[in-house]
């Protein structure tokens, strides 16, 4: 059984929901970056996302854009982000790994190639943004083959036809996206969401998390409620920016602990 | 309007154009992919297209000979197609009128345009006025300081200029701000995107737009020099004054097709924007086509004298037509666009757009080596008063 299915099957053992961290790799610095993930994990989260940051993230507010200048300005490249995920495996070998990010640095180094590195990395899925299923066949194939799982975006825009082709390509998880915008943006509307997955769960065998607007404890707890995992990104990329270098490990625990938290509470 | 063959149903030139956005964006885009499908044939949208090019923009342009310019190379005979006396001085009115229509079919009561030299985000501003629609266009910190004119023409037309500051502050950012704008405002906007790239059904919907110049083209050359040209050359930034005088001449096969890049100071520099002479596929902007990138796959910072060829991509109907072998892409020095930009300003007095300059240089390299019963045909796509201040500032004027 892959990391991620046996993270997800654990979880309903203990009737419990995925809290998935998203960050940008090599933001604030090289350094931190595997310390970041091991305290994320340490503070209570289930799958780490790790974002890869390109020149022009289309559809990632001012937060996450930011983070991705700061993380380019370090140097950080496909290859870095892959080392950091070998790095995190050498002492962590039951978090699963999530890189999610743009289609141009996979293709720049080659679908074949990527896929057989992200395996070789401890890799547990990939998430390309600006793939559609349509596009995707080729690299979900390669992913597959090699183990890892490839993940797709719904929206609240999804039509049933193609809820049903990302449900035939998709394993691991699938991500809600539950707000119509960039990443970052303000409200949530979780009734909506909760009518939505319902939807979803008709044809969508695997577990269904949550993103895109969740900003702290009480919308973490509220979609926690209706969805299989929460993924949070922008609020802690948003702390990640705030905190100094020296603070940044601490004042992240702190968030992540506060959000876990919520979601367990009784 | 006329139907080529690519690109298939989901945008693909062979195996670049396509559609890479998030999820999010999918279905505004198949609402515009199935509105275009069904007004591009609908008689009433097209008879109302060809009256405002008519009436509005002050279409046809003409095909001039340029006989003195002609006589100064001695050899072809090079005729321009005059998109510089358009309506706003250059062809991208032309796309503007045809989105703008179909935005007001799908009821949308806001317009968004990105820009990179502001030429685009006046043909939009236009039309928005013209038709009533709130508009705002997107255009990097660093555009806007570089093309004071334009922004304040924008503003004069009513629309609202956002400055972008992420990236590199260029045309390229100012895309990406304007594809979250419309992700987030779905509903009441329609995006209107000024050149042959985006994803689909975009480079078909602009090239289709702007295919009346190569059409206009061929009823011309007929009837003034009684042939078609040797050969047709256009500027390619993003590429759609090139996409729109060639489309129609694809078919002609005896009619080679030349798209001139911007090599800005030298292809070896690093400083240019020539995608297809010096670039490598990927994925941007919704589209596969070349790109110029680096290593790892990120996007570097192009550069040109003109605002309008400095995009790090290129629609996706030129990667398919070069790896084709049906046209070729070469490309043209600041320099050598701001030689022919003096030659055609005293020759023929026509002040031509810096972009436009560099089909007119590499039609100047040519026209000596040709016979003199041979003809270039040059898209002159704009005009050049909004150059006024860059090229001074190269001549050591200031104003």
């Amino acid at each position: 059984m892959s990391r991620i299915d046996a993270t997800f099957a654990a979880l309903r053992e203990q009737k419990r929901k995925a809290l998935i961290p998203f960050f940008t790799a090599g933001d604030p610095d090289l350094a931190t970056t595997v310390p970041l993930m091991h305290a994320m994990v340490a503070a209570g989260a289930d799958i780490i996302e790790l974002g890869v940051p390109f020149s022009d993230p289309m559809a990632d507010g001012p937060t996450i854009q930011r983070s991705s200048e700061r993380a380019l300005h370090n140097g950080t490249t496909l290859r870095t982000v892959l080392d950091f995920a070998a790095e995190f495996r050498k002492t962590n070998d039951r978090t699963p790994v999530v890189l999610m990010g743009y289609a141009n640095p996979i293709e720049s180094m080659g679908c074949e190639k990527f896929a057989v590195a992200a395996r070789e990395a401890g890799v547990d899925g990939v998430l390309v943004v600006d793939y559609p299923p349509e596009e995707s066949v080729l690299l979900a194939g390669l992913l597959d083959a090699h183990g890892v799982a490839p993940i797709f975006l719904i929206a609240p825009t999804t039509v049933d036809a193609r809820i049903e082709q990302i449900a035939r390509l998709a394993r691991g998880y699938v991500y809600y996206v539950s707000l119509r915008g960039v990443t970052g943006a303000a409200t949530l509307n979780v009734e909506e969401i909760r009518q939505k997955i319902a939807q979803l769960r008709v044809r969508v065998k695997i577990p269904i998390g949550v993103g895109f607007g969740i900003r702290d404890g009480k919308t973490a707890r509220a979609v926690s409620e209706i969805a299989d995992a929460v993924v949070i990104g922008s609020r802690l990329v948003e702390e990640i920016e705030k905190s100094g270098h020296g603070r940044v490990l601490d004042n992240i625990s702190v968030l992540v602990k506060d959000i876990r938290a919520a979601i367990d509470r009784q | 309007m006329q139907m080529g063959d690519l690109p298939d149903d989901r945008g693909h030139f062979g195996p670049y154009g396509g559609v890479f956005v998030a999820e999010t964006l999918i279905e505004a885009l198949d609402e515009l992919k199935a509105a275009y499908a069904r007004y591009r044939e609908d008689p009433e949208f097209c008879a109302e297209f060809a009256y405002e090019l008519k009436h509005y923009v002050g279409r046809p342009s003409p095909v001039y000979h340029a006989r003195r310019w002609s006589e100064h190379f001695g050899g072809a005979q090079v005729y321009l197609k005059r998109e510089d006396l358009n309506h706003t001085g250059a062809h991208k009115i032309n796309n503007t009128v045809g989105q703008a229509l179909l935005a007001r079919r799908l009821g949308k009561k806001r317009v968004i345009a990105e820009t990179g030299a502001g030429q685009h985000g006046v043909a939009t501003a236009t039309i928005a006025a013209r038709y009533g629609m709130e508009c705002v266009v997107y255009m990097g910190a660093e555009d806007i300081k570089r093309q004071a004119q334009n922004v304040y023409r924008m503003k004069l037309l009513g629309a609202s200029v956002v400055p972008v500051e992420s990236g590199s502050k260029t045309l390229k950012d100012a895309l990406n701000e304007a594809m979250r704008d419309w992700v987030t405002n779905v509903d009441s906007t329609f995006y209107i995107i000024g050149t042959v790239a985006g994803p689909h059904p975009y480079p078909m919907m602009v090239r289709d737009f702007q295919s009346v110049i190569g059409r206009e083209s061929i009823e011309q050359m007929q009837e003034l020099a009684g042939c078609q040209p040797d050969a047709v050359l256009a500027c390619v930034g993003g590429g759609s004054n090139a996409m729109g005088i060639f489309h129609p001449y694809i078919p002609q096969k005896n009619v080679r097709l030349i798209g001139v890049e911007a090599a800005g100071l030298g292809l070896e520099s690093g400083k240019h924007s020539a995608t297809l002479c010096a670039g490598r596929p990927g994925v941007l902007h919704g589209n596969r086509t070349y790109l110029i990138q680096d290593d790892n796959g990120q996007i570097i910072e192009t550069h040109s004298i003109s605002a309008g060829l400095d995009y790090p991509g290129v629609g996706p109907e030129h990667a398919w037509l070069k790896d084709s072998g049906r046209a070729e892409y070469v490309a043209i020095t600041d320099d050598e666009a701001l030689a022919a930009f003096h030659n055609l300003c005293r020759l023929e007095g026509i002040i031509p757009a810096l972009e436009s300059s560099h089909a007119l240089a590499y039609a100047s390299k040519i026209a000596p080596h040709m016979k003199k019963d041979q003809i270039l045909l040059v898209n002159l796509s704009g005009r050049g008063d909004k150059d006024m201040h860059t090229v001074a500032e190269k001549s050591g004027i200031t104003f």
